[in-house]
C-alpha cells in the first residue's frame, strides 16, 4: 500500500515540492503530498510511455490570502479585528479558497475567538454548524479541528481551524459558547483523540467505551478480512492495489 | 464474632440470626416518601419499538416524571467516513447513500455538491441534472416526512396512520425504483450529475402521485388534526424554543416549529432553489404539535416544488461534458438492477480500444480532485446536512465528514424530556425524527 506521504523517487522523477506547512509549524497545509499531481495518471517512476517521463506538476502551496478577499470576507475580518484586540496573536493565517474563508486560530485561543464570533453584533455567528477533525499525517501539528460557523443574521459562513500535535492534543472546549459542540467534540475525541479541555463529559460516543486507539487517524488501519469469491481471495480495502 | 450496630441479634441452633425489621429501619423508611422520592433508572433500548432504530435512552424516573435523560448512541456505527477514504470519489456515493436511509438522495446530493465544489465544476452541472436532483430530493422529502408521520403516529397509538403513511411512501419508492433501479441506497446522484436520465414512465407516475397526494394529505389531517388523543399527546409537549434550538444546533422542522424560518433552500440556496416558488412553513408553539403541522405543510410545499421541477424538465444531458469526470458508460436497468448498457459494453469490447482504456482508467482509478477543503450544507428533511470534504489531490477522499442533523438534533432530547412525563419522551424523541443510520454513520 502506498502511504499518503510516500515520496519515494525510484524512477528518477523529481519529487514534488513539499507543501507549505508540512515542515513549518504553520497549520495551513494541504494533506501530505501523495504522488498526486505527478503526471496525468500519477505514475510512480516512469510508467509513462509518452516520452515525457519527467512531467511533474508541482502543487501550489496554500497561501495566506491577500486583501481584499472579496465577498463578505473583508467585513468579517475587520469586524473580528475590531472586536478582538488579540487578533494578530490569535489568528495564524487567513485562507480564502473556493469561495470559503478559513481562519487558522492558535489552539489555546479558539474558545475566546468563538465567543467573540458569536456575540459581536457585526459578526453574529450564532450557530456552530459542524465540528470535525482531520488528521494531516506527517505534519508536526497533524490533528486539526475544523469549526463551521454560520451566521443566521447575516447568512454567512466562516471556517475556523486549529492544529495540534498528536503528543499534545489539547484544545479548549467551545461547549460553553456553543452547547451543540458537546457531542461533536466527543466524536472528534473518539475518532482522532483530540482532548477538549473543559468539556463536561469527554467520553467516547460512537465507538465502545473500552475501545483502544482513534479509528479515523490516518495511521489507524481500516481493517477487514479478505473475502473469498469464486475461489479467488479479495484482500480488505486497505491492502488492495492502490492507485494513489 | 462480629456484632452489628444496626440490627438486633439472637443465637439459634443454626447460628446467629439478625432481625432487620424494626429499630432504626422504621425511621429510615418512614423518612422517605416512597411515591415521590423513589428514583428508578429505566433503560430504554437499544432495541425498543419507539426509539427509531438502535437508540438507547437511560431515564431516571421519579414516579412517572423524568428527572434525567441520557441518550446513548453509536450502536449503528459502521465507519462509513473511514471507509470513504479507501475508495475513489465516485464510489463514495454508494457509501454515503447508506447513512441516513430515509433520505438517501440528500446524502448523495450533499456529497456530489461537495465534490463538485472541490473540482470547481459547480457551474458546469447541466440544468437537467440539477432539476432532476431537486425533483428527487423533494420526492424524498415527502417520503421521509411520511415515514416520520407514520412512525410517530404509531408510537402515539394511531396505528391506521402508520399503515397509510407507509402505503404512500411505497408509492414514492416505486417512483425511485423506476428512475434509479432501487427503492433505497440509490447511488443515483453522482459527482458531475446524475447516473442516468429519468424515463418517461416515471414522469407519468410522478404526475399521478401529484394528483393523489393532496387528497391523501387531507385524509391524514381529517384523521389526526382534530383528534382529541392526538392533540392531548402532542400539544405543549416537548417544547423547545428558538434559543434552545440555536444553542443546541437544532435545525430543520424542529427549529421552524419554534418560529424561525431558517431553511437553507431559502437562506443559502443551492441547486437553483432560489428560482422556485415555495414557502417555508413555520409555527410558533415549538411543541410536537407544531412539528406535525410544519412537516405536513412541508409535504405540500414539496409537492409544489416537484410540479415546478417537472415543468422545467427540458431534454438535455444529465452529466457534465468533461469526459475526465463523467462516468464513461451509458447506464441501463437490466434484470439484475442498474449497470453499464449493453451497447456501451459492445463498443468498448468490440470497437474502440481507446474507449476501453478510458473506461478502465476512470472506473478503477477514478479522477483526481485538486487539493483543498470545502463545506456544503443542504436542507435535508431533518435539518442542515453538511459535508466537509478534504482532498489531497488524489483519486480518493482524504477526509469526508458528515454533519448529520440526526446526530446533532438528538442532543436536544434531554432538554425536551427532563421534567416531563415518560410518555412524552416518546413523543418528544419521535418529533426530532432521528434516523440512527445517519446519526451513527
Amino acid at each position: 500500500m502506498t502511504t499518503p506521504n510516500d515520496k519515494t523517487n525510484d524512477g528518477g522523477v523529481p519529487v514534488p515540492t513539499t507543501p507549505a506547512g508540512a515542515s513549518s509549524t504553520a497549520p495551513a497545509e494541504y494533506p501530505p503530498a501523495s504522488p498526486a499531481g505527478r503526471g496525468m495518471f500519477g505514475n510512480q517512476g516512469t510508467g509513462d510511455v509518452s516520452g515525457y517521463g519527467g512531467l511533474v506538476r508541482p502543487r501550489k502551496p496554500i497561501e495566506e490570502a491577500a486583501r481584499p478577499y472579496g465577498s463578505y470576507f473583508d467585513e468579517v475580518r475587520d469586524a473580528l479585528e475590531e472586536a478582538y484586540p488579540d487578533f494578530g496573536d490569535a489568528i495564524e493565517k487567513v485562507v480564502v479558497d473556493r469561495g470559503e474563508l478559513t481562519l487558522h486560530v492558535r489552539p489555546e485561543r479558539i474558545a475566546e475567538v468563538c465567543q467573540v464570533m458569536r456575540d459581536d453584533l457585526a459578526l453574529r455567528f450564532e450557530l456552530l454548524s459542524s465540528l470535525s477533525g482531520v488528521d494531516y499525517l506527517g505534519a508536526e501539528r497533524r490533528l486539526h479541528v475544523v469549526y463551521q460557523l454560520t451566521s443566521m443574521t447575516y447568512r454567512r459562513m466562516v471556517r475556523l481551524e486549529v492544529a495540534v500535535s498528536a503528543e499534545q492534543p489539547h484544545v479548549p472546549s467551545v461547549t460553553a459558547v456553543y452547547p451543540t459542540a458537546d457531542w461533536q467534540e466527543r466524536e472528534a475525541y473518539d475518532m482522532f483523540g483530540v482532548v477538549f479541555d473543559g468539556h463536561p463529559a469527554l467520553t467516547r460516543i460512537l465507538m465502545p467505551d473500552d475501545w483502544e486507539g482513534y479509528p479515523q487517524r490516518k495511521d489507524y488501519p481500516l481493517g477487514g478480512v479478505p473475502v473469498e469469491y469464486k475461489g479467488a481471495e479479495i484482500p480488505p480495502p486497505d491492502r488492495r492495489r492502490s492507485y494513489q | 464474632m462480629t456484632t452489628s450496630n444496626y440490627a438486633t441479634e439472637r443465637e439459634t441452633t443454626e447460628g446467629k440470626v439478625f432481625t432487620v425489621t424494626g429499630g432504626d429501619w422504621d425511621e429510615v423508611v418512614s423518612g422517605t416518601d416512597p411515591i415521590n422520592d423513589e428514583r428508578i433508572v429505566v433503560n430504554m433500548g437499544p432495541q425498543h419499538p419507539s426509539t427509531h432504530g438502535v437508540l438507547r435512552l437511560v431515564l431516571e424516573l421519579e414516579g412517572e416524571t423524568v428527572r434525567e435523560a441520557r441518550s446513548v448512541v453509536g450502536y449503528l456505527h459502521t465507519g462509513i467516513e473511514k471507509n470513504l477514504e479507501y475508495r475513489n470519489w465516485v464510489q463514495g456515493s454508494t457509501f454515503v447513500t447508506r447513512m441516513d436511509y430515509l433520505s438517501p438522495l440528500f446524502n448523495e446530493t450533499a456529497y456530489a455538491l461537495a465534490v463538485e465544489k472541490l473540482l470547481g465544476i459547480t457551474d458546469d452541472i447541466t440544468e437537467r441534472a440539477t432539476t432532476i436532483r431537486v425533483l428527487m430530493m423533494e420526492l424524498n422529502r415527502v417520503s421521509s416526512h411520511l415515514v416520520w408521520l407514520a412512525t410517530t403516529a404509531m408510537e402515539l397509538g394511531a396505528i391506521n396512520m402508520m399503515l397509510y403513511g407507509f402505503r404512500e411512501r411505497e408509492y414514492v419508492l416505486d417512483i425511485f425504483e423506476t428512475i434509479t433501479g432501487l427503492r433505497m441506497n440509490h447511488a443515483y446522484v453522482r459527482p458531475g450529475g446524475v447516473a442516468q436520465d429519468v424515463p418517461d414512465d416515471a414522469i407519468r407516475k410522478i404526475r399521478d402521485f401529484l394528483t393523489l397526494m393532496p387528497k391523501r394529505l387531507k385524509e391524514y389531517e381529517n384523521l389526526l388534526s382534530g383528534q382529541p388523543i392526538w392533540l392531548e399527546r402532542t400539544q405543549h409537549v416537548a417544547v423547545l424554543d428558538v434559543t434552545a434550538c440555536m444553542a443546541l444546533g437544532v435545525t430543520g422542522p424542529v427549529l421552524r416549529s419554534a418560529g424561525l424560518a431558517w431553511d437553507l433552500r431559502k437562506t443559502m440556496p443551492y441547486c437553483g432553489y432560489e428560482t422556485y416558488e415555495f414557502d417555508v412553513p413555520t409555527h410558533t408553539d415549538g411543541d410536537v404539535w407544531g412539528r406535525y403541522l410544519v412537516r405536513v405543510a412541508e409535504i405540500r410545499e414539496s409537492l409544489k416544488l416537484i410540479e415546478q421541477a417537472l415543468d422545467r424538465l427540458k431534454p438535455g444531458p444529465v452529466m457534465v461534458s468533461d469526459k475526465k469526470i463523467a462516468w464513461p458508460a451509458q447506464l441501463a436497468i437490466g434484470v439484475d438492477g442498474m449497470g453499464n448498457s449493453l451497447e456501451h459494453v459492445a463498443k468498448i469490447m468490440g470497437q474502440s480500444m481507446e474507449s476501453l482504456i478510458h473506461h478502465f482508467k476512470l472506473v478503477t482509478e477514478g479522477f483526481r480532485v485538486p487539493p483543498g477543503q470545502v463545506y456544503v450544507g443542504i436542507e435535508s428533511p431533518r435539518g442542515e446536512l453538511g459535508v466537509h470534504a478534504v482532498s489531497d489531490g488524489g483519486t480518493r477522499p482524504y477526509r469526508v465528514h458528515y454533519r448529520e442533523p440526526s446526530f446533532v438534533n438528538l442532543q436536544a432530547l434531554p432538554a425536551m424530556a427532563e421534567g416531563g412525563l415518560i410518555a412524552d419522551v416518546i413523543a418528544g424523541g419521535a418529533s426530532l425524527d432521528p434516523v440512527m443510520g445517519g446519526c451513527d454513520r
